[in-house]
Parts: C-alpha cells; structure tokens; sequence
C-alpha cells in the first residue's frame, strides 16, 4: 500500500500559505491600549460587538487581555455597545 | 501621589455653564485634597452607545490628575451624590498610560496608527 508520503500527484498541491499572524501590540511597541479610543478597540469586536478570539486577532496573551480590559471599560462609559446588530 | 483619571458622564441638559461649574467644583475638590490637574478634557456632547438612564446622548468630561489614594474615596462619595452625574469612572494610570496620554496631548503619534491596517 503507497504509504501517504509517497503518493505522487500529477500536479503539485499548493497550500497558500497563510500571512503568519503577529501580535501588533509587540511588533509595533504600544504599550497601553486607551479605553477611550472606541475606533481602535473596533478592530477587535465582531459585528454584534463581542470580542474576537486570540486566534483570530493574533496577539499575545498579555495584549488580549489588556484589550479585553479597555473594551469593558469602553462599554462600561457607554463608548462601546455591550450587543448590537451592525457595529461596523 | 499616584496618577489617577476620572471620566464622568454628566446629563445631556446640563447647559455650557452649568458643564463649567460642574467641572470646576471637581477640579477644586481635587485641589483642595492635596491632588493636582494635570490635564481636563471635556468632550461635551456625545452619543451613547446604549441609552442611559432613558437617555441616548450625554455630555463627556475626561480629566487626568495627580492624587493620595485615600482621596478617590471622597471623590466617589461627592460623584455618586451629584444628580448631574449619570456615571463615573477612576482609572489608576501606570506609566505606560501616563506617557501615552502625554503624547496624545502635545500631538505626537501614539501608536495606534501604524496597527491600525492589520
């Protein structure tokens, strides 16, 4: 039986490769994420106003949950929607 | 003398001077008790992002000072009996904040622009 590796494919299988994800808080050196700036903290919520997942934004476990910090305070001052339909 | 920033949410019909008197009463509350301004940004009116209290819009005061921490207590105390005050919040800041609300002071780029394509 052809072991997986030795199959040979007449064209060669192209996995894209995808962009590698980078943590933007460390490469770009911020060190404090501003609760108040609602258009930046936008970044991170999804349409009904949640907050995206690690994988998806791709930062570092300290930087999450910084942001995570700033985007409840921004919906405890009524800056950012606690739910919504269409955020963007 | 830790740095300290207060954001308080005041009813949309306070008039522009009753806005003034209001920010003056806290900013003299603050010296008074030892603190010191360091920077008062008032935003006046602005959309809520979810009505409070049955109103949609409300007029913003962010103001940045130097204080004991003993004194938030008071500060609380007076914010919490003020019927013009919607919502308060006090927010230690660390230095990292510091710095960056005195760039985004003097207009130098904080950050944030250059992450903002990802």
């Amino acid at each position: 039986m052809a072991k997986a590796n030795e199959i040979k494919y007449l064209t060669a299988i192209k996995q894209e490769k995808r962009a590698k994800k980078f943590c933007r808080f460390k490469k770009y050196g911020i060190k404090y994420i501003d609760y108040k700036d609602a258009e930046f903290l936008k970044k991170f919520l999804n349409e009904q106003g949640k907050l995206f997942p690690r994988r998806l934004t791709g930062n570092s476990l300290k930087y999450q949950r910084k942001v995570s910090e700033a985007v409840k305070k921004g919906r405890q001052m009524a800056l950012l929607p606690y739910v919504t339909d269409l955020l963007k | 003398m830790n740095n300290y920033e207060l954001m308080v949410i005041f009813t949309p019909v306070l008039s522009e001077d009753d806005f003034k008197a209001a920010q003056r009463k806290f900013t003299d509350l603050i010296t008074e008790n030892g603190g010191e301004m360091v920077n008062s940004n008032p935003w006046g009116l602005k959309s809520l992002a979810y009505p409070i209290q049955k109103k949609t819009t409300a007029i913003y005061w962010v103001a940045e000072f130097k204080g004991q921490p003993d004194f938030n207590e008071k500060l609380k105390i007076q914010l919490l009996r003020d019927e013009q005050v919607l919502r308060h919040m006090i927010n230690k800041l660390d230095k990292y904040a510091v710095e960056y609300n005195h760039r985004k002071k003097s207009g130098a780029p904080t950050g944030t622009e250059k992450a903002v394509e990802v």
